[in-house]
């Protein structure tokens, strides 16, 4: 599953910017304005059964569910070479308003770890949908209460670290974390979040940077424990999940010393070269889809940042953040050789 | 008993008139998606979640689960009919039961296929039922040296199998693995051997490339002898199911076999595909006659059928009890599980309890329903065989051309297909095996990652594998199937020296 | 080519075609050079011990080399003319006639996909096949093609919602 980055203090402002403006388009749209002709095809740069197409098939199912669209959605999955096909395939669908493109952060790491001629330029970006939230997890029988703890433990024993995918955003937290503290970790890549999360149950590897849906059944049922989440601030969700903790009893890394944080983008886009109301048209259909019970639900389990972004504020998001995987992945050696 | 108390009370579920009517429309929905290559399980779950999304919980899985259970009987239909596999697990099925349509045996060959498949999913079901919570636990001891323990041993039951020139072997199952491994690499997250063509960063796909090695270079192979297929004139009705069922008893033991082996490919996870082949290798093996399968024989359609039911149906097992899927369509269907609102995990038995016994007890009712819907259109499926070559050929040939780009939808895929066909024709009529290179591109990649995985584990050092007794122990098992036919050697050899110079 | 290519469908003996010698010289030079392929890339890639455990091209390096090797190995006995089937046939002309007359239209059905989209292409190549390899007039084979396609359609893009290849008669009719 997916991820992505970003640092919110900045942000902040802006997303409540952002929010409005979208509301805006909602109501602007809603009294008229270009529609869809022809079945829309919604493309997920992964494969069945991930984060994004979960929440693909999610936006599909409430779209059909309210009727939120006369035509119907088509989701496609495109998930060759870490989902660059998907993106080549937009990238070259210029001027089609029947397409969307669900993305997550390999927006930024497939360009830039395999040198596929793509990037997030090449699209329109219409919304943010939200921001996936990851935690650093570990067996609860180990020794490692804390952050400092695991760090010390790190550095005198290399210690294996499991995650989804290769110089993708696992990979990219775990070497945040080495070159924030010093500590070697070996990273090993495995196929999906969920395979990831039982690797660390069943202690083969000693830690992980999986999402909140991804470990909280471990979690609740006591085989895992969270030892910090890599948000700028904790998690809003005050409900217990264990008999003694809650999402917002998980402190952030930064409060543990730890000076990583990472969010993943869940965002919609189109292809480039459409008309600007057709984008309006998808930035109120997703601000709609975001009012319904079915979503609210979707986000309170998985603990998302619930953080929207339309417009403008969006692009500068885009922009600072594949600054910022740029960055980490070029000091990390992580870049595709070019 | 907790667990019976439980069942009956999730009985009590599936049995509402709307939940039966849910079923038998999954059931019907699932053999479509089966029989029609690549648009398979996963995709066909897929593509019907949305739909569910306002139903009760229970029903949308019953319904969902249902789906899936059809795909798995459907997936064998093409297969022997037209050699062409419906999905990857019903690979191993063509070997015998192509054979045997062509020697007018098809409804044969269709029954003991559902039945096997209904075998095996019963077992798997049952197991479930009353083991459960002990099974994840050992589903938790699989890391990458067991899974790759477990790739080898597949490998191992299936090398040696093939009648033909070793070179021929080695070099057919040599270029399965360099097909697997075109695309990105996903340990390191490299595109390999793409030569910087965009459309190769996909990777070939194994259907894609089944659809073409088995299905359209049968109908070339076909054509070369006249415009026909063979076995069309067999004259098939009900009664050849109960004549299939009555030589059925005499298979029980390889049928009881094949479903331990599917049970616990299925925990693994490894999964149904592994399952089938490596079931099919060991009855192979175990047969007097092992030279007589490839040529038509029924036990070589049991065999992978019900290993591939049983694994399937036992993939849905470390799904909900620990939320990793053991198959693709286990993956779709955990999806489906987090989008109603459930929480799959450890925690799934014990918060939700109508949930998971409803969904148990529908697999007991799903599986029913599945074998008697495709029992009874066992003849209509074989009188397919009797549409005039032109017009079936033309309809394979569209079918498989879906097929082909359903698969990752690409029409880069249909052209592969196509080239796969001729590669495939070349391939037969030169007698180079076709299975070992399938076996090693269904596997190649995932064989590849748990290996690499492991050393990156254990820093480099081999003894990984033999770490613990349980990859050393599958590790071990592994070596010995494949020095098998050495060691029979040696043995005839010393029992010969021995014989002489008891004789001198 | 008439629709009585059947009555020369019975392999003659000593027919003139393609010897089975030649295919396999043929075949076993295409996958070693396929081998030699996967082990030039693997080269490119690295076939050490790298930060990310064995490298890209460890795997595939090996895999080539055995590809290559078992295919130069199997050119020996052919080469020596120890195989005793070298001289039979791989396929004789009228087979390989009939084996063209379904792969050359299935060649330009597959090349056409694109650009008529699969539809009208499947409904084309149903209808030529009755007419040409069946002996069907144009009075059934057209109605089935069309029927092919639209039961295709509805199958795919109205009922599952499947999306496939598409092209001008479908964009007039509004899809």
């Amino acid at each position: 599953m997916g991820m992505d980055l970003m640092t919110l203090r900045s942000t902040r402002r802006s997303v409540l910017m952002g929010m409005a403006a979208c509301a805006a388009a909602g109501t602007a749209q809603a009294q008229r304005g270009w529609e869809p002709m022809r079945p829309v095809q919604f493309i997920v740069p992964a494969g069945t059964g991930g984060g994004a197409d979960q929440m693909a098939r999610v936006i599909q199912g409430i779209i059909s569910k309210h009727g939120l669209m006369k035509q119907p959605m088509v989701v496609v999955n495109k998930a060759g070479g870490a989902g660059a096909e998907g993106f080549l395939e937009a990238k070259g669908a210029r001027g089609n308003p029947h397409m969307l493109v669900i993305t997550l952060s390999n927006l930024f790491t497939t360009p830039l770890a395999t040198g596929v001629p793509f990037n997030w330029k090449d699209l329109t970006p219409v919304t943010m949908m939200a921001l996936d939230e990851f935690a650093l997890w570990v067996k609860a029988d180990s020794p490692w209460r804390s952050v400092p703890e695991f760090i010390a433990a790190a550095k005198e024993q290399k210690l294996k670290l499991g995650g989804t995918g290769s110089k993708q955003e696992d990979q990219i937290i775990a070497s945040a974390i080495s070159r924030a503290t010093g500590a070697p970790l070996t990273y090993i890549p495995f196929r999906g979040g969920g395979e990831v999360a039982v690797q660390l149950v069943g202690g083969h590897v000693d830690a992980t940077v999986n999402n909140p849906i991804e470990a909280v059944t471990h979690w609740r049922s006591g085989a895992l424990r969270p030892l910090c989440v890599f948000d700028g601030k904790r998690l809003p969700d005050t409900g217990k999940m264990t008999e003694t903790m809650a999402w917002s009893d998980i402190p952030t890394c930064r409060e543990q010393g730890l000076d990583v944080d990472y969010l993943m983008l869940r965002g919609i886009f189109m292809p480039a070269g459409v008309k600007p109301e057709q984008v309006a048209f998808y930035e109120g259909l997703m601000a709609r889809v975001r009012e319904t019970p079915e979503w609210k639900e979707l986000m309170q389990q998985g603990a998302f940042n619930t953080t929207t972004l339309t417009g403008e504020a969006f692009r500068d998001w885009l922009t600072r953040e594949e600054d910022r995987h740029r960055s980490i992945m070029q000091e990390t050696g992580l870049l595709a050789p070019q | 008993m907790e667990e019976l108390g439980l069942l009956m009370q999730g009985f009590s579920v599936a049995l509402q008139p709307g939940n039966m009517l849910l079923m038998l429309v999954g059931v019907v929905l699932g053999v479509l998606i089966g029989v029609l290559p690549g648009l398979g399980g996963a995709n066909g779950i897929a593509i019907l979640l949305p739909l569910t999304f306002a139903m009760p919980p229970v029903s949308a899985v019953i319904m969902l689960s249902c789906i899936y259970w059809g795909a798995l009987f459907g997936g064998a239909i093409t297969s022997i009919l037209f050699n062409i596999p419906g999905e990857p697990w019903s690979v191993a099925t063509t070997f015998d039961g192509y054979p045997m349509a062509q020697q007018g045996r098809a409804g044969e060959a269709l029954t003991a296929a559902f039945t096997s498949s209904f075998i095996g999913a019963f077992v798997a079901v049952v197991l479930i039922t009353f083991v459960a919570p002990v099974i994840a636990g050992f589903a938790l001891r699989f890391g990458p040296p067991e899974f790759f323990a477990v790739m080898f041993l597949s490998f191992a039951c299936f090398v040696g199998m093939s009648r033909g020139s070793p070179l021929k072997t080695i070099a057919a199952m040599m270029l399965g693995f360099l097909l697997a491994a075109v695309g990105m690499d996903t340990v390191t997250g490299q595109l390999r051997m793409t030569f910087g063509s965009e459309e190769m960063i996909r990777g070939f796909d194994f259907l894609v490339a089944v659809i073409g090695l088995f299905g359209i270079s049968e109908i070339l192979c076909s054509i070369e002898d006249g415009l026909r297929f063979k076995g069309q004139r067999a004259k098939i009705d009900l009664k050849v199911v109960l004549r299939t069922w009555a030589e059925m008893p005499r298979h029980a033991f390889l049928a009881a076999r094949s479903a331990l082996i599917g049970c616990w490919m299925g925990i693994t996870p490894a999964g149904a595909t592994p399952a089938s082949f490596m079931s099919y290798g060991v009855a192979r093996r175990m047969a007097k006659d092992p030279n007589e399968f490839g040529r038509g024989r029924i036990e070589g359609v049991i065999a992978p059928e019900t290993a591939a039911h049983a694994a399937g149906t036992s993939a849905l097992l470390p799904m909900l009890t620990l939320g990793v899927p053991g198959s693709p369509t286990a993956a779709v269907l955990l999806g489906g599980l987090i989008m109603w609102g459930l929480q799959p995990g450890p925690m799934l038995f014990v918060e939700q309890k109508d949930f998971v016994w409803g969904l148990i007890a529908s697999m007991y009712l799903g599986n029913i329903a599945g074998l008697l819907v495709v029992l009874v259109a066992v003849p209509w499926f074989a009188a397919i065989l009797r549409v005039p070559f032109p017009i079936i050929a033309a309809l394979i040939l569209t079918v498989c051309a879906i097929g082909a780009y359903t698969v990752s939808n690409a029409e880069f895929d249909i052209v592969l297909m196509l080239v796969f066909g001729i590669v495939g024709y070349v391939m037969k009529k030169l007698d180079y095996p076709l299975a070992p290179l399938v076996l090693a591109l269904v596997l190649g990649d995932r064989t590849e990652e748990a290996f690499r995985q492991s050393l990156l584990l254990s820093e480099g050092n081999l003894g990984i594998f033999f770490h613990n007794w349980l990859s050393g122990g599958i590790m071990a098992l592994g070596v010995t199937l494949l020095l098998w036919p050495a060691l029979t050697w040696l043995r005839g050899v010393l029992a010969g020296s021995f014989g002489r110079a008891r004789a001198a | 080519m008439s629709s009585t290519t059947l009555d020369i469908a019975a392999p003659i003996r000593g027919a003139q075609g393609v010897t089975r010698g030649a295919a396999e010289v043929a075949t076993s030079l295409t996958l070693a050079m396929v081998g030699a392929a996967a082990i030039w890339d693997s080269l490119r890639l690295g076939i050490g011990w790298g930060a990310e455990g064995p490298q890209s091209g460890t795997f595939p390096f090996w895999i080539g080399l055995l590809l290559a090797g078992a295919s130069l190995a199997n050119l020996v006995p052919v080469m020596r003319g120890k195989n005793a089937g070298a001289e039979a046939m791989f396929v004789t002309w009228p087979q390989l006639r009939l084996v063209l007359s379904v792969l050359v239209p299935t060649i330009v059905y597959v090349a056409a996909i694109p650009l008529t989209g699969i539809y009208a292409a499947s409904a084309t190549l149903v209808a030529y096949f009755m007419m040409r390899l069946g002996e069907f007039t144009w009075r059934s084979a057209i109605p089935a093609g069309v029927a092919t396609a639209v039961v295709a359609f509805a199958t795919f893009e109205i009922w599952f919602l499947v999306g496939l290849p598409k092209g001008p008669v479908e964009d007039l009719l509004g899809f």
